[in-house]
């Protein structure tokens, strides 16, 4: 609260859109870091933490979730305005979430299935990721993300540089780990060639294929991957699954998996 | 006649959106209603039609704060609808990675959404400037619980390592002893959080609960048991829609729970301790009388006190299960999927869990039903209200407010969770 006249603090929001909040969750997780980072910068918006708010506009914004309702639709525009950086993430927040399965079915239909009286909800028929509502600095990929990336992306904003996250394949970090390729050694279906590093390899290190919680890489070749899976004799079915994830409704993910479905 | 409101649009140090709104007319509450805005996510929906295997994952995918309570509900309700039996190890180490969750979720409600209500201060970060030893205390404890869940689970936040069958991958002796050391330094932190807790000013405030909690012949309840409470009810979960029922109201995208006939219920770290005491260990018995509420308790603001002497139980279980591992052969049993239906309830740190699934011949789940703890705690949380507001209705807006948020604050609310829930009338079958 003290109002000091020497150096501000940089303002910090978090926004919660329509997500589990466990990506809001991982700056609570940063037990060795928190109280450092509340040192240089002040926690002026964060409802899951706090009941105090501090007004804006805010030197950056960190939203979680998708948009799900016109409400939220509206509400975007709202936080966009307060705020100098606005950063995205998590899965729903960059590319629509699992929330986004919806996006290729019938949203009335599920609204049904759910709940009683439908009348009472209100929803969009698609989930979408935030950068297609407003203009969004960087978006930081991963369901959960990784919270050492949150660090970074936090300190490279505030010193005025380019956060260093990686692009390249979860396959780089395997080879890296030494971990040997599950899709090679035991046919396990693998989504590693084509989704982004973050996890330092995580599932195939605990023995099983990655699902893709980062979303497609930088120029992914989804379809030579397919053809490989396809090869190895899995259906088209358990490939839309593959694809169907929490990124889903990410471009490439999207159109792979709807090249499948017939 | 003064009329006056309490109204709290965005309820804050709680995981989700929900808010509170009261009418108090004189010394009468007219209208409580605690909203949840919460955007719904269909998971029951978009459950159909994919493998029995994922539902673990994708359940995960609802909260955030409790992965691990929806992936241990969803094996169990997977291995029961195929017949197969988790033990030895495997069920321990389950055990274990349920230790991990209690004692992350618990710290963090306890100490960052729940003690500076006590305390009079915004969030933790405020009150460590005056408690920075309690608050460093918290997070080491926190890292601890999260140790366990990185090191069975793979991650904190959605775990990869649990299957429907057991595990990925089981972790070796050695690793598990790694946490022995870590884990008798957090029981003793849980041993001055209990103490810490139970010298906070507790407003006096007490009601007749439903408590309803799974109970175990031999254990604590976490993984399994039946669903017992404290007036009469003793079933097996398959017979859990047989007694408990949703409603959805207007004002709300969670459904609210009541048992039939009787109405609201109350599950969470509470009812456990209220109704299996017993099955605690000597330590947390010892501790619980030292500090006045061995014999159970029914005011809801002393669940902080119970937060943590289950973070103590869950301590001692966890050196318990890394004391006696032995690696397994293998990391999972064979599952042969079949038609059936699947019943699963397990402890999350915040209340039973439920999930029930209908699978096809291959697997596929056919409809899914998912009843998280807050759910059930709402229709609770708006009764608290109505009777704690009107011998308080004295007290200023602002001090009043603050208090009615620490009423729902009781109940560790996990909104996320909340909503999304399936009604049987609609299933399109």
């Amino acid at each position: 609260m003290a109002k000091s006249k020497k150096q501000r603090k940089p303002k910090l929001a978090v926004w919660k859109f329509a997500s589990c909040d466990g990506c809001q969750l991982s700056l609570l997780d940063c037990e060795d870091e928190l109280l450092g980072v509340a040192k240089h910068i002040e926690i002026a918006n964060f409802a899951e933490a706090s009941r105090a708010i501090s007004k804006g506009p805010y030197d950056i914004s960190l939203v979680e979730g998708s948009i799900t309702t016109p409400h939220d639709a509206e509400r975007i525009h709202q936080v966009r305005r307060q705020s100098k950086i606005l950063i995205t993430i998590g899965a729903c927040a960059t590319a629509g979430g699992i929330q986004a399965l919806r996006n290729f079915k019938d949203a009335k239909q599920f609204v049904s299935m759910v709940y009683a009286n439908p009348k009472y909800i209100e929803t969009l028929n698609k989930s979408t990721p935030i950068a297609d509502h407003v203009f969004v600095d960087f978006e930081l990929r991963g369901c959960p993300i990784n919270k050492y990336h949150l660090l970074e992306v936090i300190n490279a904003y505030l010193n005025g540089r380019k956060p260093n996250i990686p692009t390249y394949a979860v396959c780089v970090e395997c080879k890296r780990r030494f971990v040997p390729c599950v899709a090679v050694t035991q046919a396990i279906p693998c989504l590693g060639p084509v989704t982004q590093a973050g996890c330092n390899a995580l599932c195939p290190s605990y023995n099983r294929g990655c699902f893709g919680c980062y979303g497609p890489k930088e120029t992914p070749n989804t379809s030579a991957l397919s053809s490989y899976l396809l090869a190895q004799g899995r259906s088209r079915e358990e490939l839309v699954h593959l694809f169907r994830n929490f990124n889903a409704y990410s471009e490439a993910f999207r159109k792979e998996s709807e090249a499948h479905e017939k | 006649m003064k009329s006056r409101t309490i109204k709290v649009d965005y309820l804050a140090r709680v995981e989700g959106e929900g808010g509170i709104h009261v009418k108090i007319r004189g010394t009468q509450v007219k209208e409580v209603k605690f909203t949840v805005f919460e955007p719904p996510r269909f998971f029951e929906a978009f459950l159909r039609g994919r493998p029995y295997s994922e539902a673990p994952d994708i359940t995960a995918r609802i909260c955030g704060i409790c992965p691990i309570a929806y992936q241990m509900s969803a094996v169990q309700a997977m291995e029961r609808a195929f017949g197969a039996h988790i033990d030895g190890q495997l069920r321990s180490l389950r055990r274990l990675l349920y230790c991990g969750e209690w004692i992350e979720s618990h710290v963090l409600h306890i100490f960052f959404l729940h003690a500076p209500d006590f305390l009079g201060y915004e969030d933790a970060l405020r009150m460590a400037k005056d408690y920075g030893a309690v608050v460093q205390m918290a997070l080491k404890l926190k890292k601890i619980g999260n140790e366990i869940v990185n090191l069975v689970g793979g991650r904190e936040i959605h775990p990869i390592n649990v299957r429907v069958g057991g595990f990925y991958r089981v972790p070796s002796k050695k690793e598990l002893q790694s946490l022995i050391e870590p884990l008798e330094w957090a029981r003793d932190a849980a041993i001055q959080a209990v103490k810490f807790c139970a010298q906070l000013p507790f407003p006096d405030f007490e009601r007749d609960y439903e408590f309803v909690a799974l109970r175990h012949d031999h254990e604590y309840p976490m993984n399994e048991g039946r669903l017992v409470s404290n007036k009469g009810l003793n079933i097996d979960i398959a017979e859990y829609e047989e007694y408990f029922l949703e409603e959805h109201v207007s004002y709300s995208t969670a459904l609210h729970s009541i048992i039939k006939q009787r109405g609201a219920y109350f599950v969470g770290p509470l009812a456990r301790f209220n109704l299996n005491y017993d099955k605690l260990t000597s330590t947390v018995k010892e501790l619980a009388k030292n500090v006045g509420i061995a014999k159970g308790t029914n005011n809801p603001f002393k669940s902080i006190i119970v937060r943590a002497l289950e973070t103590l139980y869950a301590c001692e279980e966890a050196i318990k299960i890394c004391k006696t591992y032995e690696e397994p052969i293998s990391p999972s049993i064979p599952i042969e999927p079949h038609m059936g239906i699947g019943y699963g309830c397990t402890e999350a740190p915040r209340g039973i869990l439920y999930h029930r699934y209908r699978l096809d011949e291959r697997g596929k789940i056919v409809d899914a039903k998912i009843v998280p703890p807050t759910a059930q705690n709402q229709k609770s949380m708006e009764q608290d209200l109505r009777e704690f507001i009107p011998p308080r209705v004295k007290i200023s807006q602002e001090k009043l407010q603050w208090q009615c948020e620490q009423v729902i604050r009781n109940y560790d609310p996990c909104i996320s969770c909340s909503v999304h829930l399936v009604t049987l009338e609609c299933t399109d079958e």
